[in-house]
């Protein structure tokens, strides 16, 4: 019987054209634009100027506060300018612009591929180690990860929980990484370990990646704090909430932190950047990103410095399909429609997505039939289309207390609505509304 | 990079499910059904049932275009489910403008009174077949013999359940109900075509098992009750389930999308408050049929379902290790 989370969930085509593509570097272009927002929390002060040379792995951004995160630079070279350019969100914001010469490390940084098990730093100097190399959760979210490492004082960490579920359709970059750093991860895992002081991981793989379950269990052995845990193929898999449901048992309470039941939550990626931060001393400037699509020529995993533009991925998988209609940055369920594709990698780009001009577009919405469906789905056992109901009629305290601050977004409602309700884009907007309320409440 | 891209909010994927592809699922749930009906009633099953679709058909489309002004959304497939199923619900031998008053109640008041499919409280066949039960009391309750045991064209007698209240000893074997040769509406004749549709809508996912089992299982365990007290075939639970329009009634108008409620807690209790009165209507009311009352009395109490009992939250019971 296959662990899995235990209130609703969808089955979406796997539509994973890129597995088994193994991991290809894209080459450099002449200029990087690297954004100095690419994670939660506030952005980068500037660190450089124009004109300063800078090498790989060079300070450009400093982090702001606790809740930010270091940027450096991915490529060696000269700091054109800092100006504004436009990123994934449609805005211009700042961003450091750097023409490329050559491909040179910062002397500090380790680039032999060996494998270094070893590490005797305490749980202390990891973390700041992490916070240095300005590593934020690869899965998506850019958490910085530092942050998550440091629980709330009164809070302890039972279990690391490795998510390597991939569970958005189309998506195989963390798929390829498993099979390709196998070890690395696993190191990283071991260190992450000693972060939060826990002596037990759980690593999370959905089944449709039977080679990767296998591999890891075969290298665990040397690892026995590490298992291995093979969930079933359910969206959304992945979510923190739900993953710690599938692995634990235990449901993280409404607006409550997963470390209250004990958990600490990481991306096999983010696990595998905290190997090359702490061993390596290699900070977080570049990352596995899969372009895929159906009318794709080459949809592949590519390994891709932070400030390469989109057009340059897409060109490497042969280039913009002619019947393009939509380009995600992400994947099909959570991932964000860009408006257009000069803008450059990131931390949190795991995914290129191109869907034909026909899948592009939404079909007219109807009235609720009133099918259930949308509520049978929901992993969080809310009631979307009370929820756009309520939204509509702009009803916030009934809306609160159904909860619609519990919603994690993950788009299972609209997908399955036969009506084509727009359910998610109703609930986002109360969602903003109410937690508008509740912060006004508490001043 | 000339192409214009489209921008808008996740998901970006479908699952391609839509209204039609559910209702016309139904449809094919209820063939085995109809065709059974043809084979006992002949052509006036399907005279009857081509007749109420269309009528049920043209009042949706006459009110959507020209009292509603809108686009009719003839083609999604619900107006026929329920022209077949009004048709399923009467005798054989209904004249045909009866049944046209019939879908017109259905139709019109039934549903696109509400605001149409989605917006109904009350089953819309069954309101068809209730108005007119009460309107023509005597054309809804004389039953044709299916041919194959008529001894002359046209004889009519009592269906299971009118034996049951009125002749027990009158009542036909439970081999010939359940592949279906007995008295009665066009629709309720054979329970393993009937089930068979249920298989189907199971499988296709257009329902779940939750209303149709929870209203069998009720009214078997409530009748099983009861026949131990006092073991008469008017009691007998095997015989309940497979009479009437019960499996009719469970199966397709009881998990009716609009009238039942959203949760899967909310359509048990549903289900045991049909099965229940029901069977009170049965055993102790002035109708020998109650599955189409309890229905749409349990339809009323919807709304009451869906407020107060609501899914399981995720994170409602924290569980510690």
């Amino acid at each position: 019987m296959l662990k899995t989370f235990r209130i609703g969930g969808i089955h979406p085509k796997e539509n994973k054209l890129s597995a088994g593509k193994s991991i290809e570097s894209i080459p450099i272009p002449s200029e990087v634009i690297v954004p100095l927002a690419q994670h939660i929390g506030a952005p980068c002060q500037p660190v450089v100027k124009r004109g300063d040379p800078v090498k790989v792995g060079t300070l450009l951004g400093k982090s702001v506060g606790f809740v930010s995160a270091n940027i450096h630079s991915p490529v060696s070279g000269k700091v054109k300018k800092i100006d504004k350019a436009y990123d994934s969100s449609g805005y211009k914001r700042d961003c450091v612009f750097i023409n490329v010469e050559n491909d040179e490390w910062d002397e500090s940084i380790d680039t032999t591929a060996a494998l270094v098990r070893d590490c005797s730093l305490t749980s202390k100097e990891i973390i700041d180690k992490i916070f240095a190399a300005g590593i934020v959760g690869m899965g998506g979210a850019t958490f910085p990860t530092h942050v998550k490492l440091t629980p709330p004082p009164g809070t302890k960490a039972e279990v690391l929980i490795i998510n390597g579920v991939e569970c958005e359709p189309y998506l195989t970059a963390d798929h390829t990484l498993m099979m390709e750093k196998t070890e690395e991860i696993l190191v990283g895992i071991e260190i992450l370990m000693k972060a939060v002081n826990v002596n037990r991981a759980v690593i999370g793989i959905e089944n449709n990646k039977r080679d990767a379950i296998d591999k890891f269990k075969q290298f665990a052995k040397s690892y026995p704090t590490i298992e291995v845990q093979s969930l079933k193929v359910q969206y959304p898999q992945g979510g923190e909430k739900q993953l710690i449901d599938a692995v634990l048992r235990r449901q993280v309470p409404s607006g409550a932190l997963p470390i209250s039941v004990g958990a600490v939550v990481q991306n096999v990626g983010t696990a595998f950047a905290v190997y090359e931060a702490v061993q390596k001393n290699k900070p977080l400037v570049e990352r596995v990103v899969t372009v895929t699509g159906k009318q794709v020529a080459n949809p592949c995993n590519v390994l891709s410095r932070i400030g390469v533009p989109l057009t340059d991925l897409i060109d490497y998988a042969g280039g913009l399909p002619e019947t393009t209609g939509k380009v995600v940055s992400g994947g099909p369920m959570m991932g964000k429609a860009i408006a257009r594709i000069d803008i450059p990698v990131t931390k949190g780009t795991s995914g290129v997505l191109i869907i034909p001009t026909l899948e592009a577009r939404r079909k007219l919405m109807k009235d609720c039939i009133k099918c259930g469906k949308c509520v049978n789905i929901c992993p969080m056992g809310l009631n979307p289309t009370t929820l756009m109901t309520l939204t509509e009629y702009e009803v916030w305290e009934k809306a609160e207390k159904e909860k619609i601050t519990d919603c994690i977004e993950c788009g299972s409602c609209s997908y399955t609505c036969p009506s084509d309700r727009p359910l998610l884009d109703y609930i986002r907007l109360g969602k903003g509304k109410v937690m508008g309320i509740m912060r006004a409440r508490k001043n | 990079m000339e192409n214009k891209l489209v921008v808008s909010p996740s998901p970006h994927v479908h699952s391609g499910d839509t209204i039609a592809k559910n209702m016309y699922g139904v449809l094919i749930a209820l063939v085995p059904a109809f065709l059974v009906s043809l084979y006992v009633f002949g052509l006036n099953a399907l005279i009857l049932t081509v007749a109420s679709v269309l009528f049920c058909v043209i009042t949706e489309y006459v009110i959507q275009r020209y009292m509603l002004k809108r686009i009719p959304t003839i083609a999604d497939g619900s107006a026929i489910i329920t022209g077949i199923l009004l048709a399923f619900n009467v005798p054989s031998n209904l004249p045909l403008w009866i049944l046209a008053i019939g879908a017109i109640a259905a139709i019109g008041i039934g549903k696109m009174s509400f605001g149409g499919l989605g917006n109904n409280i009350f089953n819309p066949a069954l309101l068809g077949r209730v108005f007119l039960l009460i309107s023509f009391p005597t054309q809804m309750t004389s039953w044709p013999l299916p041919s194959t045991m008529a001894p002359v064209d046209g004889a009519t007698a009592a269906t299971v359940l009118e034996n049951m209240k009125y002749n027990p000893e009158a009542l036909s074997s439970v081999s010939d109900m359940f592949f279906g040769l007995e008295s009665g509406s066009i629709g309720e004749m054979s329970a393993m075509a009937l089930l068979l549709g249920l298989i189907y809508m199971l499988w296709k996912r257009i329902i779940t098992w939750h209303i149709p089992v929870s209203i069998l299982v009720t009214v078997g365990l409530f009748t099983a009750s009861i026949y131990l007290f006092d073991p008469s075939p008017a009691n007998n639970p095997l015989i309940h389930l497979l009479s009437g329009g019960l499996l009719l009634g469970a199966i397709f108008m009881a998990t009716d999308y609009a009238t039942s409620p959203l949760s899967k807690n909310g359509m048990l209790i549903y289900g045991v408050g049909i099965g229940v009165v029901t069977v009170c209507i049965r055993l102790w009311g002035a109708y020998p049929e109650g599955v189409s009352f309890a229905i749409l009395l349990m339809n009323a109490l919807t709304p009451l379902i869906n407020m107060y009992v609501k899914p399981k939250r995720f994170g409602e019971v924290v569980k510690n290790v």
